[in-house]
C-alpha cells in the first residue's frame, strides 16, 4: 500500500492518494461502522447549517408572521405576498439593502486597498526575513509576530487618542491606515513561511549574476509570489470586512464600513422585525462568503499559514 | 564600509516602513497605554497625575471586574473544549477516507468567513431567553422534540450562562480547528501506522503512541489560537447581548470605561488583558522562535 502525502501551503489543505485500498476486511462490523460514520457526519452538517437556515426562512417573513409559534417554519407564503396589505417578505431585503448599501460600498474601498497595501509590504518583510539573513533576524521577526497576538485591547485607547490628537476623521481611511498596520504580522508570517519554499539557488543564481537585493526581489521574487498575495489578500480583505472593533472605537455609524451598520439595524431590531436584521446579515456576509466559495482552499490555507508551519 | 551598506542597506530599506509601523503602534502605544493606566484620568477634564498602581489595586478588588474575569474564564473554558472536541472529531472522522470529503470540509468551515457581527444576529434569536409560550429559537425546538425541560434562559443564567455564548463561538472556530487536526493527522507518514501495526499495536495503541504525540505540537497551536481569541472576545457579545451584565467581559467592561470617558481604567483593564494574553503568547513565541534557529 502507498500513499503520497503531501502539503502545500497554497492549497493549504494536505491531500493524500489512496494508490491501494486499505487491506480491510468488510464484514457486517465494517459495513455498521461505516454507516455510522455517514450518518454522524450528516448530523453534523445539519448543526452547521442550522442557523443559515433560520437566516434564510426568518429573512423571507412579513413582520406579522414572525411568531414565536411558527418561528421554526417554513414561510407561510411567497416572499411578495403580504398580510392584508402590509409590509411583504421582500421588503425586508429592501429594508436591509437600504439600511446597509452605502455602507457595503465604504467596506469594500475599506477591504480592497487594506488588502493589498499590507500584502506588499508583508511580501517586501517576507523576502527579507526568509532569504536575506541578518543577525538577529528571528528576534526581528518575532517581535513583529508579537503583533498578532496582542489583545488589541491594548492599544485601542492610545489609538483614539491619537486620532484625536491628529484630528484624523471617523471614517473609512482612519480605519484603513490601521487595518494595514494591524495586518502587517499576519502577512509577513505567510509571505515568510512561502519564500522559505522558494529555491534558495534561485537567489543566488541571481546574486551571482550581480543583481543587488531590490533587483532579485522585483525580477526573481516578485514574479513567483502570486500564490503567497492570493492568501494574504483574501485573509486581510476578510479580516478587514469583519472586523466590528477597530470600526466601533475609531469610526462612527456615518462613515464606518458595514459590521457597524449591521449592528446599528439589528440592536434596532424587535422581534418583530427580526426579518430585516436578518437579510442584513445575509447581505453583509455575502462578499465573504463568495470569496470563501470560490476561493476557499486559499482561505483554507491563510488559516493554515497563520499557525502551521508549511 | 561601501560593502556594508550594500549588504545591509537594501533590506533594511525593505523592512524600515514596516519595522516603524510595528514600534509605533504595537509598542509605543502599548507603553502609552501602561502610561495612562497609572494616572487618574477618569474624566475629560482630569489632569493625569500619576498614580502608581492604584487603578490596578482597585481594578482587582473590584467586584464587577472580577466577575467579568470569572465570565471570561467559564466562556474560555467551554470554547475550548468545544472547538478542540468538535474539530479533533470531524478531522479524525474525515482523515479515514470520506467520499465526498470536500464537501464535509467546506461545510464545517464556512462559519469562519462570516462575521460574528451577521451570525450574532441568527444566535441572539436561537439563544432568545423566553420560555414556555413565548419561547422561540432553541428553546422552541426543545420543545418541539419533546425535550422541554432542557429550556433554559441561555445567556441570562448566573455563571453558567457564559457557556450559552460560548456556542456560537464554537459553531465559528470548531472548523478551523479541524483544518489543523487534518493536516495534522495528514503529516503522519502512513510508514509510522503500518510500522505500528506490524508490530501487532491495537487501535488504541497506535493512537496513545503514534498518533497523539505527532499530533500534539498541533493541539498546541490550536490551544494557543483558540485561548488568545477567546481573551479578545467582543464582537459575539456585543452582537448577541450587547455590553449588558450578566454577560460582561473585560473587553466589552473596557468598552464601557472608554465611552464614560474613564481613560485611566479603560487602559489599566486593556493591560490586564495583555499580560494575561502575554503569559501564554510569549513562551510560545520564544519557543518558535528557537525552533527557527535549529532549523535554519
Amino acid at each position: 500500500m502507498s500513499q503520497a502525502t503531501q502539503t502545500d501551503l497554497s492549497s493549504g489543505v494536505s491531500t493524500r492518494k489512496m494508490a491501494g485500498g486499505a487491506p480491510q476486511q468488510k464484514g457486517p462490523r465494517f459495513v455498521l461502522g461505516r454507516t455510522a460514520k455517514y450518518v454522524i457526519l450528516i448530523a453534523f452538517v445539519i448543526v452547521v447549517l442550522m442557523p443559515v437556515y433560520v437566516l434564510l426562512v426568518t429573512s423571507f417573513k412579513p413582520p406579522a408572521d414572525v411568531n414565536p409559534e411558527s418561528s421554526w417554519g417554513l414561510p407561510l407564503r411567497w416572499p411578495w405576498e403580504s398580510v392584508n396589505g402590509g409590509p411583504t417578505g421582500f421588503d425586508n431585503w429592501v429594508t436591509a439593502w437600504d439600511a446597509l448599501a452605502p455602507a457595503l460600498g465604504r467596506t469594500f474601498l475599506l477591504a480592497i486597498p487594506a488588502a493589498l497595501i499590507a500584502a506588499m509590504l508583508g511580501s517586501m518583510n517576507g523576502f527579507v526575513l526568509s532569504r536575506w539573513r541578518f543577525p538577529h533576524a528571528s528576534l526581528v521577526f518575532t517581535l513583529i509576530l508579537f503583533g498578532m497576538f496582542i489583545p488589541y485591547q491594548a492599544v485601542l485607547t492610545p489609538l483614539v487618542e491619537m486620532k484625536t490628537t491628529l484630528g484624523m476623521p471617523s471614517n473609512i481611511l482612519t480605519l484603513l491606515i490601521v487595518h494595514v498596520i494591524y495586518g502587517l504580522p499576519i502577512c509577513t508570517l505567510i509571505f515568510r513561511n512561502y519564500y522559505e519554499g522558494v529555491p534558495i539557488e534561485l537567489m543566488e543564481a541571481s546574486r551571482m549574476d550581480g543583481a543587488g537585493m531590490l533587483r532579485s526581489y522585483a525580477s526573481i521574487i516578485l514574479p513567483l509570489s502570486l500564490p503567497g498575495f492570493v492568501v494574504t489578500i483574501i485573509w486581510q480583505f476578510t479580516s478587514a470586512w469583519n472586523d466590528y472593533l477597530f470600526a466601533l472605537f475609531l469610526t462612527d455609524v456615518q462613515g464606518g464600513p458595514v459590521s457597524l451598520a449591521l449592528n446599528n439595524l439589528a440592536q434596532g431590531a424587535q422581534l418583530a422585525n427580526y426579518g430585516a436584521a436578518m437579510a442584513g446579515a445575509l447581505i453583509a456576509s455575502f462578499p465573504t462568503l463568495v470569496v470563501y466559495i470560490i476561493l476557499g482552499k486559499y482561505f483554507i490555507g491563510g488559516l493554515m499559514s497563520g499557525s502551521v508551519k508549511s | 564600509m561601501r560593502k556594508g551598506i550594500r549588504n545591509w542597506g537594501p533590506p533594511l530599506l525593505l523592512l524600515a516602513p514596516s519595522l516603524v509601523l510595528v514600534a509605533i503602534f504595537v509598542y509605543g502605544l502599548i507603553i502609552a497605554n501602561i502610561q495612562v493606566s497609572m494616572t487618574d484620568r477618569h474624566s475629560l477634564a482630569a489632569e493625569g497625575a500619576f498614580v502608581g498602581f492604584e487603578n490596578y489595586i482597585t481594578l482587582l478588588t473590584e467586584g464587577r471586574f472580577l466577575h467579568s474575569l470569572l465570565n471570561l474564564v467559564v466562556f474560555t473554558v467551554v470554547f475550548i473544549a468545544g472547538t478542540m472536541i468538535f474539530g479533533f472529531i470531524w478531522a479524525w472522522l474525515l482523515d479515514k477516507g470520506v467520499k465526498a470529503e470536500g464537501v464535509f470540509r467546506s461545510v464545517y468551515l464556512f462559519p469562519m468567513a462570516v462575521s460574528f457581527v451577521a451570525s450574532g444576529v441568527v444566535w441572539r434569536w436561537l439563544l432568545n431567553s423566553a420560555e414556555g409560550d413565548r419561547a422561540s429559537g432553541l428553546n422552541r425546538m426543545l420543545q418541539a422534540v419533546g425535550l422541554d425541560f432542557l429550556q433554559n434562559s441561555w445567556w441570562n443564567e448566573p455563571v453558567w450562562g457564559m457557556a450559552a455564548i460560548a456556542m456560537p463561538a464554537i459553531w465559528q472556530l470548531s472548523g478551523y480547528i479541524m483544518a489543523l487536526f487534518l493536516a495534522g493527522f495528514r503529516g503522519i507518514p502512513d510508514e509510522l501506522r503500518e510500522a505500528a501495526r506490524m508490530d501487532g499495536a491495537s487501535e488504541w495503541k497506535l493512537y496513545r503512541h503514534v498518533i497523539f504525540p505527532q499530533l500534539s505540537p498541533i493541539a498546541l497551536s490550536a490551544l494557543i489560537i483558540v485561548s488568545h481569541m477567546s481573551l479578545k472576545v467582543f464582537d459575539l457579545i456585543m452582537a448577541v447581548t450587547k455590553a449588558i451584565y450578566q454577560t460582561e467581559v473585560p473587553a466589552t467592561y473596557m468598552w464601557i470605561a472608554l465611552t464614560s470617558n474613564d481613560y485611566a481604567k479603560a487602559s489599566a483593564i486593556a493591560t490586564v488583558l495583555l499580560v494575561i494574553a502575554s503569559l501564554f503568547i510569549i513562551p510560545y513565541l520564544i519557543h518558535t522562535m528557537r525552533e527557527e534557529k535549529r532549523s535554519s
